[in-house]
């Protein structure tokens, strides 16, 4: 849905977080993927505590990178460990192609300053401050003069519709509200790369997919390259260009949501997928036939259309609909190639049932 | 009837053991009262100790004080020289700017009261100390509240030295600053920043380690150095709690100002209140407490509603004026006034004409209720004391005469007596648990001697057992220690009267205030009459409270009761009414559907799960009757207090110390057990009471 390119953004190489009163001594062999599983269980048995197990993604330039888990699961531990919040205890973090973690403590500083915004599940507001002050917050601490900050300050409360709202305090907002003034405040530098840690989960149902809404239209014009955390599936599927799904502090899967529905790398993110309305994350793109020819007739869809919006309309045009790509068709969404794509996921589930169902005969 | 466990066994041994200590106290006198020659020469030594300090750091202290006398001296003379009118203006428009009208009009007419009663220069003087004092107090507390925030290492130390600064009476701080500071006013201020900075420390560490970690997180993210994380996030986000500490630090300095003035020396209004009681004119010591009292509810209010002001109207790219509109507007009103002042001389000088001075009305209405009333006082009076006070003090034994209750305390009475308690004892062993029993037993066993002559070792076992049974070893060695070193510094005798002044007029304050607590929790109307009379009462200077009391019964231990429970009633009430009132709503809903009666609710529901709340105010009726028993000693009392004021009037650092310490010994000892207790139950109930 963005224009993602391949460029890379943010990557992360071999991370560990580890709770112990020394974790060096772990670390003094070279560790390797292979044996990460074994070491963090060593780690528990002694006591410590493994957040973060040898996690190795990347962020592209202009993508929306979700790092999905359930609770205790080191999503916010890593998170953190990005922006080193939390210093991490082995592993690399590269931000354009330079090492986050060698730096010192005023580059951290000047990064955090221009390059980095952030976006907390509480909102992590300051109480004292107005809405003006707040978002204003990371330039003054700058020196930004007076005019300049006014300035971009009533550009980001703009973008997030807080017109109107500058001199009121926190206290005196609601949740949804609030949360617009944690993003105008993370927005106010003009940061590059952005974190968001479960930004929207403290809010209600309803506020929540409107949050989600106005999240996506935002990124459509800013394109930042996004990291952005959640326990809730759905919203990862809704927002995700690519997600990560964690357990225990490891990875259990990287891909785009349809991957992970269409092939689930084990039980537990099959369950999660279980319930997942499937013709409302395949996009045309998943269930498109590519060796059909579109013909002239046929109606012109973007292939990032969700299958759910293409049915209506394939009732109607039993030959096909065009899917395209910056004007040029890719190839054809038919009943039959619909047909064929859902089966094959729902198959995928039982194939994999069957197969277990034998590991443990 | 229950099981004996090993705890009822020593209990019922050491009553035992106790009964025939007393039976031998004929042929062993040592037993009830220790021996002089085995007196630790603790006061002496000390002596020595603070002789040497002087000797060896007098010159330093004395410079020290000398140059804290210069701010003093300029603040005293600043105020004495502002117009009154000025003063008065400009409290004024503070009360207004940080609360409203009400508080400006009452800080109004609070400081008009001063000026037409004739005390401007008094209270200016003691405004002048306190005015000193807080901000020393808050700038040190603030920095060891950091300190302590930062490093672990700094908290061990200050933490326990801050528990020490705050239970030793605040007399007994102006005796070794009287010594090393010299004679002046600058030793009230050195006593009131000792006395004062405490609570600043408390509520700066509180303030800042609440402080959510996602603002500190937002504000790392937004590039903050750490000079701009302590400067520009924590501190503003702690600062609502700091203020909180502020404004208890502000109460405390004052009350310490007011209490430094026994010193004397220093002309200001707490010397006043003072020599005039001393002079025995009620009527103008009275007026000179109220000036007290609506001092320090002035300086409540003020700093109160300062730490809960919302912040005011956002600055955004606002002038100059608009951003410093306050000192602005307070200038202008300081010297609008000051230029009338100019044409208008009775607002530099209020005319003495002009005064109202009511203290030989007061005096004579006192008088004439007095006389009039003589029998009715009288009969309060002796019916407190010989069936109360003495009884409590020094036993049946003793106080039963013909003279007092009407009779012969004969030996068949005494047979009479032990037959009747060794009855309730033995119905409450079968019937009621043995707990109770014990308890039956040991009060019949202290009414029938006293505590004052029951013998010491025996004392002293028990409170052993019963912090063992409360809290554990720890506790127990803890108070064999400190009641160890009263019995050996040679202050057992005192300590006992002490003890039953104060456990006296504690126990009828918590009884009172409990009943009183249970009212207010049931009946709204009660609540809403009794806060204000609460709050009154809590924010006034000890000193004031003693003056009505001393108004009518005259000196004397009864008195002191009196008084002390005056100020040791109000946590009992609010802890009480609080304890209630928190009872969780889903445990009342399900005593309704069963079916509960309000009686029942109140006494099987409520009562049992407010309990430990309820020892948190019991806790709180001790320290508040331990800091009243101090200056209730000036009314009249004999024990540790008075021996404070001994030393003190003599300059005996060693006697004054010592009893001072003692003091401290005494609400440690309290503070740790009734905690214990509390929180013994908590666990047994499973509920969690915020402290």
């Amino acid at each position: 849905m963005n224009a993602v390119s391949e460029e890379t953004k943010l990557s992360c190489r071999h991370v560990w977080k580890v709770y112990a009163g020394d974790a060096t001594p772990y670390f003094k062999s070279e560790v390797d993927g292979a044996n990460a599983a074994e070491l963090s269980a060593r780690m528990r048995e002694d006591g410590a505590i493994p957040a973060a197990v040898d996690v190795s993604f990347d962020v592209h330039v202009g993508e929306i990178f979700v790092i999905m888990g359930l609770s205790g699961s080191g999503k916010s531990t890593m998170v953190r460990c990005l922006s080193r919040l939390v210093e991490p205890t082995h592993g690399e973090i590269l931000l354009d192609g330079e090492d986050l973690l060698k730096k010192s403590d005023r580059e951290l500083i000047d990064i955090r300053r221009h390059n980095m915004g952030m976006v907390f599940q509480n909102f992590g507001l300051m109480p004292h401050l107005s809405v003006f002050d707040n978002i204003a917050f990371p330039l003054s601490l700058q020196g930004v003069p007076m005019a300049e900050q006014v300035e971009r300050v009533r550009r980001v409360i703009e973008l997030v519709g807080l017109e109107g709202r500058e001199t009121s305090y926190p206290t005196e907002l609601s949740g949804g509200q609030q949360q617009r003034v944690g993003i105008a405040r993370s927005l106010a530098v003009e940061p590059e790369l952005w974190f968001l840690d479960e930004p929207f989960s403290a809010l209600d149902p309803l506020i929540r997919r409107q949050m989600q809404d106005e999240f996506l239209r935002i990124q459509k014009t800013l394109q930042k390259s996004i990291v952005f955390i959640t326990h809730d599936f759905l919203e990862a599927l809704k927002i995700a260009d690519r997600m990560m799904i964690m357990r225990d502090g490891m990875v259990v899967q990287v891909g785009s949501p349809a991957e992970l529905i269409v092939n689930p790398a084990d039980d537990y993110v099959a369950e999660f997928t279980e319930d997942v309305p499937l013709v409302r994350v395949l996009k045309a793109t998943d269930v498109l036939d590519p060796e059909q020819a579109p013909t002239a007739e046929m109606p012109q869809r973007d292939c990032q259309c969700s299958v759910e919006e293409l049915l209506s309309l394939l009732s109607t045009h039993r030959e096909g609909i065009a899917a395209m790509r910056d004007g040029s068709p890719i190839g054809v969404v038919t009943a039959a190639s619909v047909i064929t794509a859902l089966a094959h996921a729902e198959r995928g589930d039982e194939e994999e049932a069957a197969m277990l169902e034998e590991v443990s005969n | 009837m229950s099981r004996f466990r090993a705890i009822d066994w020593a209990w019922l041994g050491l009553i035992a053991m106790t009964l025939v200590l007393l039976a031998l106290r004929d042929s062993a006198t040592w037993l009830i009262k220790y021996p002089d020659e085995w007196v630790v020469p603790i006061t002496p030594w000390l002596n020595v100790f603070m002789d040497w300090c002087v000797d060896n750091f007098g010159p330093f202290f004395r410079a020290f004080s000398a140059a804290l006398d210069v701010p003093m001296s300029a603040v005293r003379d600043l105020l004495n020289w502002l117009p009154w009118s000025v003063t008065l203006a400009l409290l004024t428009y503070v009360s207004y700017v940080v609360s409203g009208w009400r508080l400006a009009l009452f800080t109004f007419l609070a400081i008009l009261y001063m000026v037409v009663i004739g005390y401007w220069s008094e209270s200016m003087n003691s405004l002048a100390l306190v005015a000193i004092s807080v901000p020393l107090a808050v700038a040190i507390g603030f920095g060891l509240g950091t300190l302590s925030f930062y490093s672990k290492r700094a908290e061990r130390i200050i933490g326990p030295t801050m528990d020490l600064l705050q239970t030793v009476p605040a007399f007994a701080y102006l005796l070794p600053i009287l010594l090393l500071f010299g004679f002046g006013p600058v030793v009230g201020l050195i006593a009131s920043v000792l006395y004062a900075f405490p609570p600043t420390v408390r509520n700066t560490m509180l303030g800042l380690s609440r402080v959510p970690a996602e603002v500190i997180e937002a504000g790392l993210m937004a590039g903050a150095t750490p000079r701009q994380l302590f400067w520009r996030v924590r501190t503003p986000t702690a600062l609502r709690q700091i203020l909180l500490g502020v404004n208890q630090t502000t109460m405390a300095a004052f009350s310490m100002v007011i209490i430094a003035s026994i010193i004397g020396g220093t002309a200001d209004i707490g010397w006043e209140v003072l020599s005039t009681m001393r002079k025995a004119q009620f009527g103008e010591s009275l007026l000179a407490g109220i000036v007290i009292a609506l001092m320090a509810m002035v300086m409540d209010r003020i700093t109160a509603a300062a730490a809960i002001a919302e912040p005011g109207e956002p600055k955004i790219n606002q002038g100059f004026v608009a951003r410093h509109r306050f000192l602005i507007l307070f200038t202008a009103v300081g010297l609008g006034v000051a230029l009338l002042s100019q044409f208008l001389s009775f607002l530099v000088d209020y005319p003495e004409v002009w005064q109202i001075y009511p203290a030989q009305i007061l005096n004579d209405g006192v008088n004439y209720l007095v006389v009039e009333h003589a029998a009715t006082i009288n009969l309060i009076k002796s019916w407190a004391f010989f069936f109360v006070m003495l009884p409590v003090k020094m036993g049946f034994e003793q106080t039963i005469t013909p003279y007092s209750w009407g009779f012969e305390f004969s030996g068949a009475l005494k047979l009479l007596y032990a037959i009747a308690a060794v009855g309730l004892t033995l119905w409450a062993a079968f019937r009621r648990g043995l707990s109770r029993a014990i308890l039956i037993a040991f009060c019949a066993t202290l009414l029938f001697f006293g505590l004052t002559r029951l013998p010491w070792p025996a004392l002293l076992a028990m409170a052993t057992l019963l912090s063992w049974q409360l809290g554990g070893t720890r506790l127990a060695l803890g108070t064999l220690a400190g009641l160890g070193f009263l019995v050996l510094a040679g202050v057992w005798p005192q300590t006992l009267l002490s003890i039953y002044l104060c456990g006296l007029a504690v126990l009828l304050s918590f009884v009172i205030g409990v009943a009183l607590g249970v009212l207010a929790s049931e009946f709204d109307g009660v609540s809403a009459f009794l806060r204000p009379i609460n709050d009154t009462l809590q924010t006034m200077p000890l000193f004031v409270i003693l003056i009505p009391f001393v108004m009518i019964f005259k000196i004397g231990e009864f008195t002191a009761l009196l008084a002390i429970m005056a100020y040791a009633i109000v946590p009992a009430i609010r802890y009480a009414e609080h304890g209630l009132r928190s009872v969780s709503d889903t445990v009342i809903e399900a005593a309704t559907a069963i079916g509960c009666t309000r009686w029942q609710m109140l006494w099987r529901v409520k009562l049992p799960l407010a309990l430990p709340v309820m020892m948190l105010g019991l806790n709180q009726t001790i320290m508040y009757g331990i800091a009243m028993l101090v200056i209730a000693a000036l009314v009249g009392t004999n024990g540790l207090g008075q021996r404070v004021y001994i030393g003190l009037g003599d300059g005996d650092f060693g006697v004054g110390m010592v009893a001072g310490i003692g003091m401290a010994i005494i609400a440690i000892i309290a503070d740790r057990l009734t905690q214990a207790w509390s929180r013994k139950r908590q666990t047994e109930l499973g509920i969690d009471v915020e402290q």
